[in-house]
């Protein structure tokens, strides 16, 4: 894993410093709300529905047990006890005193943590695969360049005021667990005919009120022009990009009004520019990064096969292990969504834990994934059992990635100012109704996401099946859509119809399902049968 | 009725105003500020008795002043999917 230089840990350090002199100007009186608001928002301190809420930054999901235990120290210190992980690999606390947000950034800063650029028009946190580096189907290990993008990304002063927020993806695989497309800039690094390293750049993703797929403006970017060519990017839209209307501002908008093609020439132009400033960072630089993420010491002697006698066991690795590119090794998941539970909601004692076995097991390292889950990238299959039973005394061993009870929910009304409708009420419902581990496994990968405001922090056009929490009338109503994707088969959900009560949604949904395994084809996942047959026999289902 | 509500500057609880210069953590407490209610928030404010205040349309139920919209019913009952860390359950949320 990386760690911070004196530099790093300068800015840093500086930053908690100032916030803090910030925090005690606000409580003395010296500055009003409208003074403080932005300045909190930088540090990602917001103010929510029923208190202040901190998002702490994990760059590219991935943390270090040190890490991991200082998320549970504050929880417990600072919060109530646990803390929220987002679809944007971060982590949120629902209640947060003014007082203690300097102390808590100053704890952070200890283990190179902060809270930086998770608010504001502003280039957020980078995000990136899950199974960077123990992966075997990546042209690089995506890290090394997600916190090259980090660096430049950070108090960027030209980029510090954006029309809107940023959101870059890098990812190094085809599949693609990180929804690259649906990011401002997506980069999926690959190598070319000559084997030479460089990155495709997708731009102009998103989703929110106006959801877009990123369409692909140039094939191969040299890994040697990875930032400069960001920049061009972020030039163009930092100049045109529409800050006259906060919903046209995103760069979706700039890149579909003015057309792919037109945009990809200015960025080209822009590029041809930038390239004679040299603002790209030496391969030293770039190689001195790298080394932070050599492979770890595998156990050479390690045995590559797995005791799968145990029939519980048995059905968790079927699901929530998938395959290293070291054979004696496994990525495994640990599910955050149990039957009836808060989706993404780690306790501190949880969070502690999973800090001992990403130590114990895992290199002292683990993942946070956009799917509210943790991962623990390098398992020895040897100790996979021995992990599985200390996950399963915890309640952290739901045998259920990638399936209906492994679903995205945002906060919703329940905790978020700006929703409609409660998200999370009704993804317990949804895993209660489906709680049935054969039942779940019957209708294979299935991914719910749902989102309580048109924002989507919960995914939901890019659901298999996605729900959208609206205020009708001051009354909460949920949405349908079917048919998105957020992985490398991207696509985006569309609208079944009029809304559904929360007990409607649940039902409706059961509905559909039952249609799908009636309907289904020799392999077919409900997205796949949703995309052959269509939306009117699942309309003629639902409101027939 | 028109009652007042905010996060306390220091600790971000939700505040419901209470007449005066008082303000509580529950709903029940809070008074009808009527067409005073932009003078109070004001004064309010500048005192930091209460942060990012506004005003609320209500009605009067046998359980005490109740917001018409839904958001405001769950700032004051506190998060419904967690019973332990709410401020009052009784508050009804789908329906004032």
């Amino acid at each position: 894993m990386y760690q911070y230089d004196k530099y790093d840990q300068s800015l840093v350090d500086s930053r908690v410093a100032e916030f803090r002199d910030q925090c005690e100007r606000r409580i003395a009186g010296e500055m009003t709300e409208d003074q403080f608001k932005p300045l909190r928002l930088q540090n990602g301190l917001y103010l929510q529905l029923h208190a202040y809420m901190l998002r702490v930054a994990i760059p590219y999901g991935t943390l270090s047990g040190d890490q991991m235990r200082m998320l549970a120290t504050i929880a417990r210190k600072y919060d109530r006890d646990y803390g929220h992980f987002t679809t944007r690999q971060n982590i949120q606390y629902n209640w947060i005193k003014l007082e203690d947000a300097a102390d808590i950034l100053q704890d952070l800063s200890t283990v190179e943590m902060h809270a930086i650029q998770t608010s504001g028009n502003c280039i957020r946190n980078i995000s990136s695969d899950q199974y960077a580096g123990a992966s075997a189907e990546e042209a690089a290990d995506p890290r090394p360049w997600a916190e090259l993008l980090r660096q430049w990304s950070s108090f960027h002063p030209e980029f510090a005021h954006l029309p809107r927020k940023f959101k870059i993806c890098v990812i190094a695989s085809d599949t693609d667990r990180a929804a690259m497309r649906l990011h401002d800039i997506g980069i999926q690094l690959v190598e070319n005919d000559a084997g030479e390293l460089g990155a495709r750049f997708y731009v102009g993703g998103g989703m929110g009120r106006t959801p877009m797929i990123a369409p692909l403006i140039r094939e191969f970017v040299s890994a040697d022009d990875l930032i400069s060519y960001c920049e061009a990017c972020l030039r163009v839209y930092n100049r045109y990009g529409r800050r006259d209307n906060k919903y046209k501002a995103r760069i979706k908008i700039l890149v579909h009004e003015i057309g792919a093609e037109e945009y990809t020439r200015q960025v080209e132009e822009e590029f041809a520019h930038i390239k004679t400033l040299n603002l790209d960072p030496p391969r030293a630089e770039l190689e001195r990064i790298s080394e932070f993420f050599a492979p770890p010491a595998f156990d050479a002697e390690a045995p590559t096969e797995v005791d799968l006698s145990d029939p519980d066991f048995r059905i968790w690795h079927d699901q929530n292990v998938a395959e290293h590119k070291n054979p004696a090794y496994a990525i495994a998941t640990i599910s955050l969504k149990p039957v009836g539970g808060i989706p993404g909601d780690a306790t501190a004692d949880q969070m502690d834990l999973m800090a001992d076995l990403a130590k114990q097991y895992s290199f002292d390292e683990c993942r946070v994934t956009h799917s509210q889950n943790i991962v623990l990238p390098h398992v020895r299959k040897a100790d996979l059992y021995a992990l599985w039973q200390k996950l399963d005394e915890a309640g952290l061993a739901p045998a259920n990635l990638d399936l209906i009870g492994d679903m995205i929910a945002c906060p919703g009304l329940d905790y978020c100012s700006l929703a409609n409708a409660r998200s999370i009420p009704l993804a317990q419902k949804i895993s209660q109704r489906f709680a049935d581990q054969q039942r779940q496994k019957e209708l294979g990968e299935l991914k719910l996401k749902i989102s309580g405001c048109i924002n989507a922090c919960g995914h939901h056009h890019a659901g298999h099946i996605g729900i959208l929490g609206v205020d009708r009338k001051g009354v909460e109503n949920y949405q349908l859509l079917f048919g998105g994707s957020g992985a490398e088969d991207v696509s985006l959900a569309k609208i079944t119809g009029p809304g559904f009560t929360e007990d409607g949604v649940v039902d409706a949904i059961e509905k559909a399902t039952d249609l799908y395994l009636a309907q289904r084809e020799e392999g077919e996942r409900f997205v796949d049968t949703y995309r052959r047959i269509g939306m009117e026999p699942f309309k003629e289902a639902l409101y027939g | 009725m028109i009652i007042l509500t905010g996060n306390d500057l220091k600790t971000g609880d939700v505040i419901w105003w209470a007449g005066e210069t008082n303000w509580s953590r529950h709903l029940s407490d809070a008074v009808d500020a009527g067409e005073e209610a932009d003078a109070v928030l004001q004064r309010e404010d500048a005192a930091r008795r209460v942060n990012a205040g506004y005003s609320v349309e209500a009605e009067q139920t046998e359980r005490g002043p109740m917001p018409l919209h839904i958001k405001d019913r769950v700032r004051a009952s506190g998060p419904t999917v967690r019973q332990d860390l709410a401020i009052d359950t009784n508050i009804p949320i789908e329906k004032a």
